[in-house]
Order: structure tokens, then C-alpha cells, then sequence
């Protein structure tokens, strides 16, 4: 075969596509043929430079992640942006759903729980979720007056990364109480407080939180009201509202 | 239950950063990159249950993302504007045997390089990608294109062909 029938096929030959005898008997031919070795080279160095200049385009972070989370099968268990998007709404919603169904098996005590859960999801989901939007605990607290058949002390928030968001009043089994919302770093936390003895579940002092919810929880029992502090930020965010409300209430 | 070994997640994922490459190289823009994939992805998880196991998941996914970018707006637009080669099925591999005149192509010709492959025809561009950037072979990339490996042969010849000129002329022009 004379070089030009192998130049013929030289590209062919580069891409690795020749039948398997052909392919050694080429690079025979390469060992020993300068003109095609110097051809081969220039081809080689072509498709490498193809090689290099087509990897030109990357992804942004931003849209992996979207596509990602399309496509998962997997249920997601972030509800940082549950004011944002609507579709951060849904995915609340169903995970709510799913939080309580699962607990709603559970004991009494769990069905508390999860009713809390609900309220706390529902109520990020809802277009208007506080019925007063103020970061004063002076406006927020004689708001609820009249409204709810009990007082209670809301914390001062100065220097802490705290910050109220509003209010509203919400019912747990037939009882009215008070919804507060509180945001730290983007996270929403609910604190509800109903009269400790309208509750069918008796909660003992040092009730916990299940281990089975998405959110973090804390509870307790003070001056014959029950709070719960909820919200998917830490446990150390959760219990830090916390202090500050039981500190408020023995004030 | 599904008979795949994976579940798409897990198949399509790994694809992500090649076929957004794929797809900036034919939309030529970002947004339409995003869009096309974006499409391509909503499609195939759609139709991952009749994607048949055992066969090329990789060509199936290139497959749906050209598909779509040919129905395009962009793409109906490119392809209307080049005409197939009139040797379109003829692999006449001799006449492209004219010695490649040596050009020896540096790292710092990259910039060269990328715009000799943005200006060729989409046919002959897609081909090039699949074949030196993607590594497919030439089966997986008749599979891919649903062209006959003869076709893809002759394309492949011709983009390089077109390319090797489009670069002489422009580290001519230095």
C-alpha cells in the first residue's frame, strides 16, 4: 500500500476505528514512514486541540443544583426558602404531610407534636403568614390581647441574631394560642404558646421533641402555659429562643 | 420495578457537566444551554421507563438533547441555513488526502481554535464534539446523530477539513 492509501485513512486510523489488523499494520507503517509520522503528529495534535478548545463550557453551581433537584428522587428536607418560591411551598407542604401522617400513629403526646409541625409548615406555606407583621414586641404583645384568653412575656431581642417577624393566633385542638415568628440567618422559627391545661396530651415538664421530625423542637411547660419553639435551623438556634422566652416569662 | 440498575439520578448526573457542554456548543449561549438541557433532562426522566436496559444511555441522552435543540427555535434556524454536503453518504475519503499541511497548533491557539469550531456548519460541528471532545465512537455517535457510520465518517473527514482551512486562515492572518 502506497503512503497515499494510508494518509486516506489516517484520520480513521487516529480515532481508533480500524479493523484491529489494519490498526497494527498502520502503526508499523507510522514506524517506519517520516512523511506519514509527521502527518499523524499534525493530526494527533489536531484532535487534541479539538479536545481542549471543545471543553470550553461549564455549568454554573446554581443550575446543577436546579436540575438536581428536579430530577431526585429523593424528597427534599429544606425548608429555607418556604416564603420564596412556590415551589419551595409544595415541597413544604408535602413534607409536612408526611411528617405528620407518620406521626399522627404515634402516641398522643407525638399527635401534639405533629399538630404543631403542621401549623409551623402551614403557616411558612401560606401567602400571609403573619396576621401582624411588626419587629416590636411592644406592638406584637397587646395585639394578642383580647384575641387569646392568656398573657405572656415575648423576649428582648437586642443583641441577639434574633428578630420578630410578626404574629398571628392559631388553634391547637380547638384552643386558641399564640403564633410568633422569629427569623435568624433566613431560617423562620415558630414559637407557639396555648394555656398548658386546654391541652388534651399531658406534656410533662420535660417533654422532647420526637427524634422522627424534620424540624428541631423544643417544649416546655411555665407558668401554666406550654411553649414550643420549632423551626428547621439548629438545635443550638432553637434552644437559644428558647432561653430567651423562659427568661421573659420570670420576669 | 424498574429493571435499571441505577436510578436516573445516578445514569444522568455524570452527564451534566458534557451535555451542557454540548449543548453551550450548539445554542451558542448560555441561556439556551440552560434551557436545552434543562428539556432534555424533563424529557428523558419522562421517558426513562420505556429507555431500554442494556443499550447506550449516554447516546440516549445525547440523542434527546439534539432532538431538541434541532426543534428548536436556534436550531431550525442553524440547520435551516446549511445545506447538507451534496457527498453527504459518498465516504470519499481521498478527497480530503491532500497532506494536512502541517500546522502545528499551540496551547496559546486555543482561542483559534474554539472559533474555527463555532463557525462550522452544526452538522459538521456536533460530529467533531462527539468524536474528539465526547470520545464517542463512531458507532455510538451514528446512534446518536441516527445517521449510518458511513455518514458519520464523511462529516468527521470534512469538519476536520473545514477546520484545518478556517485555522490556516486565521494563524495566516496571525
Amino acid at each position: 500500500m502506497d503512503c497515499d492509501s494510508w494518509k486516506a485513512k489516517l484520520d480513521i486510523y487516529l480515532d481508533g476505528e480500524l479493523p484491529a489488523e489494519e490498526m497494527r499494520a498502520f502503526d508499523a507503517h507510522v514506524r517506519n514512514c517520516p512523511s506519514c509520522a509527521a502527518d499523524a503528529l499534525a493530526c494527533v495534535q489536531m484532535k487534541r486541540a479539538v479536545q481542549v478548545a471543545g471543553k470550553q463550557f461549564t455549568p454554573s453551581a446554581e443550575f446543577r443544583n436546579r436540575i438536581r433537584r428536579k430530577i431526585s428522587s429523593k424528597p427534599q428536607s429544606s425548608f429555607r426558602r418556604a416564603w420564596a418560591s412556590t415551589a419551595a411551598v409544595a415541597v413544604i407542604l408535602s413534607a409536612g404531610v408526611l411528617t405528620s401522617n407518620y406521626l399522627r400513629s404515634r402516641s398522643a403526646e407525638n399527635h401534639v407534636f405533629s399538630e404543631i409541625a403542621d401549623l409551623h409548615v402551614e403557616t411558612l406555606a401560606s401567602s400571609s403568614p403573619v396576621d401582624v407583621i411588626s419587629t416590636d414586641r411592644h406592638t406584637v404583645k397587646p395585639w394578642f390581647q383580647g384575641r387569646i384568653p392568656f398573657a405572656f412575656n415575648l423576649p428582648e431581642l437586642q443583641n441577639t441574631e434574633f428578630a420578630l417577624v410578626g404574629g398571628r393566633m392559631t388553634y391547637l385542638d380547638q384552643t386558641p394560642g399564640a403564633h410568633l415568628i422569629y427569623d435568624i440567618r433566613k431560617h423562620h422559627i415558630s414559637v407557639f404558646i396555648f394555656p398548658e391545661q386546654a391541652l388534651r396530651a399531658g406534656l410533662g415538664e420535660k417533654s422532647e421533641s420526637p427524634k422522627q421530625l424534620t424540624f428541631n423542637m423544643e417544649t416546655w411547660g411555665q407558668s401554666s402555659l406550654r411553649f414550643f419553639v420549632i423551626g428547621d435551623t439548629s438545635p443550638a438556634d432553637i434552644d437559644n429562643l428558647a432561653k430567651l422566652f423562659k427568661a421573659a416569662a420570670t420576669t | 420495578m424498574s429493571l435499571h440498575s441505577g436510578s436516573f439520578e445516578e445514569l444522568a448526573m455524570p452527564l451534566f457537566d458534557q451535555l451542557y457542554n454540548f449543548a453551550h456548543w450548539l445554542t451558542q449561549n448560555r441561556d439556551e444551554a440552560e434551557d436545552l438541557v434543562q428539556e432534555t433532562y424533563a424529557k428523558a426522566l419522562r421517558g426513562f421507563s420505556s429507555f431500554q436496559l442494556g443499550t447506550n444511555f449516554r447516546a440516549w441522552m445525547y440523542r434527546i438533547l439534539r432532538n431538541t435543540f434541532l426543534t428548536s427555535r436556534t436550531g431550525l434556524r442553524a440547520t435551516s441555513t446549511v445545506p447538507l454536503d451534496m457527498d453527504e453518504d459518498a465516504v470519499d475519503l481521498a478527497v480530503e488526502s491532500e497532506t494536512p499541511e502541517t500546522i502545528l497548533i499551540s496551547r496559546h491557539d486555543s482561542q483559534a481554535v474554539q472559533s474555527a469550531i463555532a463557525g462550522l456548519p452544526i452538522h459538521h460541528r456536533e460530529v467533531l464534539l462527539l468524536c474528539d471532545v465526547e470520545e464517542m465512537s463512531y458507532q455510538e455517535i451514528a446512534e446518536t446523530l441516527a445517521i449510518p457510520i458511513g455518514t458519520v465518517m464523511s462529516r468527521l473527514s470534512r469538519a476536520r477539513k473545514i477546520l484545518r482551512e478556517s485555522l490556516q486562515l486565521q494563524l495566516q492572518k496571525g
